[in-house]
């Protein structure tokens, strides 16, 4: 850590040297390949394709599974320092990798058949193949238990009927993993490939956060799947729910690089920007900020160093992992805003990251569970009485 | 089987604070950021790539320092280096360019290698010295500033930087010790995969006595900036008029 950013209390010393040589392997790959495209295609709106590949020969993707399951078999505090150095990048780059990771390769990983495992977890490893994953729909976020997707059972087959909203990649992948009910109200998992008949993906436009990701609309017109193309494995809404909690578990470490491009990158020019007769880093006003940016950023990372940990014992449970994805999303956000105030005027060009960290933020503060359901998650937890209708 | 060494080196990076120890003749240990040095990287990132284009080639990674420097050797095992040496010296004592050789032809005599690879220089010292002497040593071939490579048969052909601009292009016979010049590869990242099986490669250590050292740094220290600044006041004629002097007397253009 403390190579590439603040480390106050000395997370450093707990990594392995293989933790620092993969957090260094990362950081070099995010600052040479691909800082220099990100403004471009922030502004264009566009993802670079052309990193894929090295993301899955690197392997950045699925990288805690196992080797013969298309991983690298990395611990989780591996896992989530390579989020950390993509989302200093930029949230769609973890985004990319979250969602290939997290929300593609581990429920075909957790929840597949073997030949759905030998036939997709190494295409997705190494970037060959891209996927998707749809759950929520256009008036189902919070609640994707009354998703209104559904699949009927056809002889051997299943026809899916339906729609889902805020896809990330979902355009360019290869395949999407949709969630839908079937006739007894059981929601269950599919791999749809792209080019079946009756599936189709179209961009989402008009994006002013997560410029540079991909997010799409996918839609399903009796799409005839083999049942052989089902998650056999898992039933019901845990499903896709197990997969969001891997998922937001980089989240939580993502921000945290997110935060401390915005801390790094306000620090430098407090130092050198002078006003009256000194830098403004000289000014208590902005020492309180930096302070306080440093305190939260400290904070965000024991979360998500400790989470990590838990993780990597097999004692993580989803709560705990709400509130790391809730508390370090608000921690990035604060810090960013701040960030950009250190930086007057020059804050609001993309010449200076931390503004199109801030408005990526806006997303990640949304997407994977909102900070509002998470904090309802907590409080049901803290009182027994549940707020929303389970 | 062909046999690569690529002698790599501990350096503090480029972006380091450089704070000067206690004794005035090192750095601050704590306070360094040490990396790989870089042209040692492209040298590393040469031999991975004659390996690749070599049936049966092994390449070693070899590093003098301290324990702190098997990172480096983990990073070149990571990155594909077949085996590492670490010659473990306990301190920063041994500088001087023919000790160094001397301590790396001595633990290299017996591998009997082909080729050694090695940067041009290193970015603390800057020496530029240590791969010719081994190869001199160790009665090889050596060629110097090379830019590119390519293995033929028992012989090596490079190119090397020349100065002006000018290039030279020079055959020798194996075995042989070259310094590699920066940027004539790109060197490659360590995959997940390579970082994780890099731990069940083998690293031999080999203890080195340090006693036997020709040159001692003496004080090392940043340079202190100065402050002077003479201001030529004055109509513009008197300005040039001042400025020529100045330049024909004082600056003696």
């Amino acid at each position: 850590m403390k190579e590439f950013g603040p480390d106050y209390y000395n997370i450093t010393e707990m990594l392995t040297e293989e933790e620092l040589l993969i957090q260094k392997t990362a950081n070099d790959f995010v600052l040479n390949e691909f800082k220099p495209l990100v403004n471009e295609h922030y502004e264009n709106g566009t993802f670079p394709k052309e990193l894929i590949p090295k993301l899955g020969d690197l392997g950045f993707m699925g990288s805690s599974l196992p080797v013969e399951f298309g991983g690298s078999g990395v611990s989780n505090v591996a896992y989530g320092l390579i989020l950390h150095e993509l989302e200093r990048g930029d949230s769609g780059l973890r985004s990319f990798a979250s969602v290939q990771g997290a929300l593609v390769m581990y429920p075909i990983y957790a929840y597949g058949s073997n030949d759905q495992k030998k036939k997709w977890l190494k295409l997705l490893g190494s970037g060959n193949k891209i996927g998707c994953f749809g759950l929520t729909e256009s008036n189902f976020g919070s609640n994707p238990g009354s998703m209104l997707t559904r699949c009927k059972k056809d002889g051997d087959n299943w026809i899916i009927n339906g729609s889902k909203m805020w896809i990330t990649n979902g355009s360019i992948a290869d395949i999407a993993i949709v969630w839908a009910r079937d006739e007894e109200g059981l929601v269950r998992g599919f791999i749809l490939e792209k080019g079946m008949e009756g599936f189709s993906a179209s961009d989402i436009h008009g994006k002013l956060s997560l410029r540079c990701s991909i997010t799409s609309e996918l839609s399903f017109e009796n799409v005839c799947v083999p049942d052989s193309s089902r998650l056999p494995n898992v039933e019901g809404l845990k499903g896709p729910l197990s997969c969001l909690t891997q998922a937001r578990f980089g989240i939580s470490w993502g921000m945290m690089g997110a935060a401390t491009d915005c801390y790094q990158v306000a620090l430098n020019y407090a130092k050198e920007r002078k006003q009256f007769s000194k830098p403004i880093a000289a000014y208590q006003l902005t020492q309180s900020k930096l302070a306080n940016m440093l305190t939260r950023i400290t904070e965000g990372q024991l979360m998500a160093y400790q989470l990590a940990k838990l993780k990597d014992d097999e004692r993580m449970n989803f709560l705990q992992v709400s509130m790391a994805k809730r508390n370090n999303c608000m921690i990035a956000r604060d810090v960013a805003k701040t960030a950009r105030e250190i930086l007057g005027g020059n804050g609001i060009t993309i010449d200076y990251s931390p503004i199109r960290h801030m408005a990526n933020i806006e997303s990640v503060f949304t997407y994977e569970g909102t900070h509002e359901m998470h904090t309802l998650i907590l409080g049901e937890d803290i009182t027994k009485i549940s707020a929303f209708d389970n | 089987m062909m046999k690569i060494a690529v002698l790599i080196k501990q350096v503090p990076g480029s972006e380091s604070p450089l704070s000067i120890a206690d004794s005035n003749v090192w750095l601050d240990e704590e306070k360094v950021a040490y990396i790989m040095n870089e042209s040692d990287n492209y040298a590393l990132e040469e031999a991975l790539l004659l390996k690749e284009g070599t049936q049966d080639c092994e390449v070693v990674v070899v590093s003098l320092g301290p324990e702190r420097v098997k990172k480096i050797i983990r990073e070149g095992l990571a990155k594909g280096a077949d085996r590492g040496m670490h010659l473990n010296i306990n301190s920063n004592d041994v500088t001087d360019p023919l000790s160094i050789a001397k301590i790396f032809a001595d633990a290299l005599k017996s591998e009997n290698f082909d080729l050694i690879l090695s940067g041009l220089q290193s970015d603390d010292l800057g020496h530029g010295q240590t791969g010719i002497i081994i190869g001199e040593l160790l009665k090889m071939s050596t060629g110097s500033l090379a830019v590119s490579t390519k293995l033929d048969g028992d012989q090596i052909a490079i190119k090397q930087e020349m100065e002006a601009g000018f290039f030279q292009n020079v055959r020798m016979s194996l075995p042989a010790s070259i310094t590699i010049q920066s940027g004539l590869n790109t060197p490659r990242y360590p995959s997940l995969k390579g970082i994780m099986g890099a731990k069940k490669k083998e690293i031999k250590t080999l203890d080195i006595d340090s006693s036997d050292q020709k040159l001692k740094i003496s004080k090392l220290y940043l340079p202190s900036s100065s402050n002077e600044i003479t201001m030529i006041d004055g109509s513009p004629d008197q300005i040039v008029e001042n400025l020529v002097k100045v330049f024909k007397s004082e600056i003696k253009i």
